[in-house]
């Protein structure tokens, strides 16, 4: 039941609990109950809303950045991570296999904004060695979902057998 | 000038749905609970594959019968999902949509006077067919309290010495229900005592709620009297592309290939190219449409109980087929009537056959948002039918 619960309100996680428990066929106060310990056991770490901030008056940057860093003794890439993470405008940290270690994604208010981030805050972290930093220019699908499209319209005939 | 159109042609009923398709389409600001297809898109892989069919220029016809890369798929297919075996080179046919498959397999079986029992409610081409290929369509009217199956004593009962097919029409459209192993076995009984030959559509088999679909062909005895339908439409989402096949014995495949070469050539190479790809990687895509189909059904079913409307539970394809008896009008007068004052659009149940009024027919094959919204305006007209059948 957990698994049918998270792929329901990954996609849509204002659904009531009511309405959930008809979909799932099971009964309401399971549901509820099961979704309190994904809470307490941090599988639900949040319900968020995916705003696709382009079409709003607010302006935002989104930055992606490649970190290097070579961990420390005593001082692991947790926790280079997590003086990164700290940050409030960091949106996103994950630690990568490849050619370089740590994915970095920020949003600021502006290029500068990302600019002063990188430069005075993260390039200035002993561990760090090298970044590389990407804005992006356009969000076309975010957490699965395509931002670019319209509401969908129904192009179905209204009656066929 | 004198009429060039044939006696038989003309004595065809233009399908029920026709004539209210007509009057939805005049009215534009109508939510439709009416469509007989998926809501979603073809998996983005299929597609990719037709497209890149189109880049490579596969623009050809291919072999009458199919692809033979398909048809070996679809053998596959039909071993892993449903148990059956079949030789993919003489047993397989590709044809445009099952509803090809229906109307070639009629005709390469009937001779003129033949019966072909059709268990109804059911899909709106089988009985006129059956007429085009001169056989004699005999109803098997099926019943609300037997949750629409088919018995064996009901098909017994209906048998003549003319009698030849029995088709079967499950999981239904537009009744959702579902023939179990336990409900079939009897029925192969009586077709193999009678010498009959079961045309088995089963275009809805991925989408069932409870079990996995059993096959009539997978009885014991039964694969060489039966002739299988299915396609891509339902399961895929890949009504428009128009594929399917029939999986049957091989002199009736041989039969039905001669017709099928003269009057289609061949099915829609794209489609034919796409639909590797279906059958090849498209298990998960399917069950994921399966799971959310059935979380609507339960909800539309659990709505429309909650509004006090009798409702069987549908255990197959995407449609709950609830009475409307209790309203004291005809299945046409309801959808009509829900039409006219709350602007949905449902299927008068008599479209399928006669034995189909009394009832609509609601497709879930819609957002939720959107069977929301429509089962409001549903809940709205019932419970003012119920009012003022109380005043």
């Amino acid at each position: 039941m957990k698994e049918k619960i998270l792929a329901v309100i990954e996609k849509n996680s204002r659904i009531d609990l009511k309405e959930l428990a008809i979909l799932l066929g099971e009964e309401e106060a399971d549901v509820a109950n099961a979704i309190a310990e994904m809470e307490q056991e941090n599988i639900i770490c949040g319900y968020h809303t995916l705003i696709n901030w382009d079409n709003t008056s607010e302006e935002k940057v989104s930055a992606l950045i490649e970190v290097r860093v070579t961990p420390q003794r005593g001082m692991g890439f947790d926790h280079i991570a997590e003086r990164i993470y700290q940050y409030p405008e960091v949106h996103a940290v994950y630690l990568m296999s490849g050619a370089y270690d740590f994915t970095v994604i920020l949003e600021g208010k502006s290029m500068r904004d990302v600019a002063q981030f990188v430069s005075e805050k993260l390039s200035t972290l002993d561990s760090v060695l090298s970044t590389a930093t990407h804005f992006v220019l356009k969000k076309y699908k975010d957490h699965g979902t395509i931002l670019t499209k319209k509401a969908n319209s129904d192009e179905r005939m209204l009656i066929t057998p | 000038m004198r009429s060039f159109i044939s006696d038989k042609c003309r004595d065809i009923k233009p399908s029920g749905i026709r004539k209210f398709f007509d009057v939805v389409n005049d009215m534009p600001d109508a939510i439709s609970l009416g469509v007989g297809e998926p809501d979603f898109d073809t998996p983005w892989f299929i597609r990719d594959e037709g497209i890149y069919s189109l880049e490579k220029g596969r623009t050809f016809y291919t072999s009458n019968a199919g692809l033979k890369e398909l048809r070996e798929e679809i053998a596959a297919y039909l071993n892993r999902r449903l148990g059956l075996d079949y030789d993919p080179i003489h047993q397989i046919l590709v044809t445009v949509g099952g509803s090809e498959g229906i109307d070639v397999a009629l005709r390469a079986m009937l001779n003129p006077g033949d019966e072909v029992l059709i268990p109804e409610p059911c899909y709106v081409s089988y009985l006129p067919c059956t007429q085009l290929a001169d056989g004699k369509a005999v109803p098997l009217p099926l019943k609300e309290e037997n949750e629409f199956r088919l018995t064996a004593e009901q098909l017994e009962a209906a048998i003549t010495p003319k009698t030849k097919i029995l088709v079967m029409p499950f999981p239904n459209n537009p009744t959702g229900a579902i023939m179990t192993r336990e409900d079939l076995e009897p029925v192969a009984e009586v077709v193999k005592k009678y010498d009959l030959f079961v045309i088995s559509d089963e275009i809805y088999s991925e989408l069932t709620y409870t079990d996995a679909h059993v096959s009539i062909a997978s009885l014991p005895g039964m694969q060489e009297r039966t002739l299988v339908i299915n396609g891509f439409s339902k399961a895929y989402a890949m009504t428009g592309w128009r594929l399917g096949y029939a999986a049957g014995p091989e002199d009736l495949i041989g039969e039905m290939t001669k017709i099928h070469q003269f009057a289609i050539m061949c099915a829609p190479t794209t489609s034919q190219y796409a639909a590797v790809q279906a059958m090849k990687n498209g298990d998960g895509e399917v069950a994921k449409m399966r799971e959310s189909y059935n979380q609507r059904r339960r909800f539309v079913v659990h709505t429309l109980r909650e509004m006090g409307m009798h409702c069987f539970e549908p255990l197959g394809a995407f449609y709950v087929f609830p009475s409307i008896q209790p309203y004291g009008m005809s299945s046409e007068e309801f959808a009509g009537r829900l039409l006219e004052e709350e602007k949905v659009a449902v299927v008068p149940g008599n479209a399928f056959g006669d034995s189909g009024e009394g009832f609509i027919r609601i497709s879930y094959a819609y957002s939720l948002r959107d069977l929301k919204k429509a089962l409001e305006r549903v809940r709205n007209f019932v419970e003012r039918l119920e009012r003022q059948s109380h005043d």
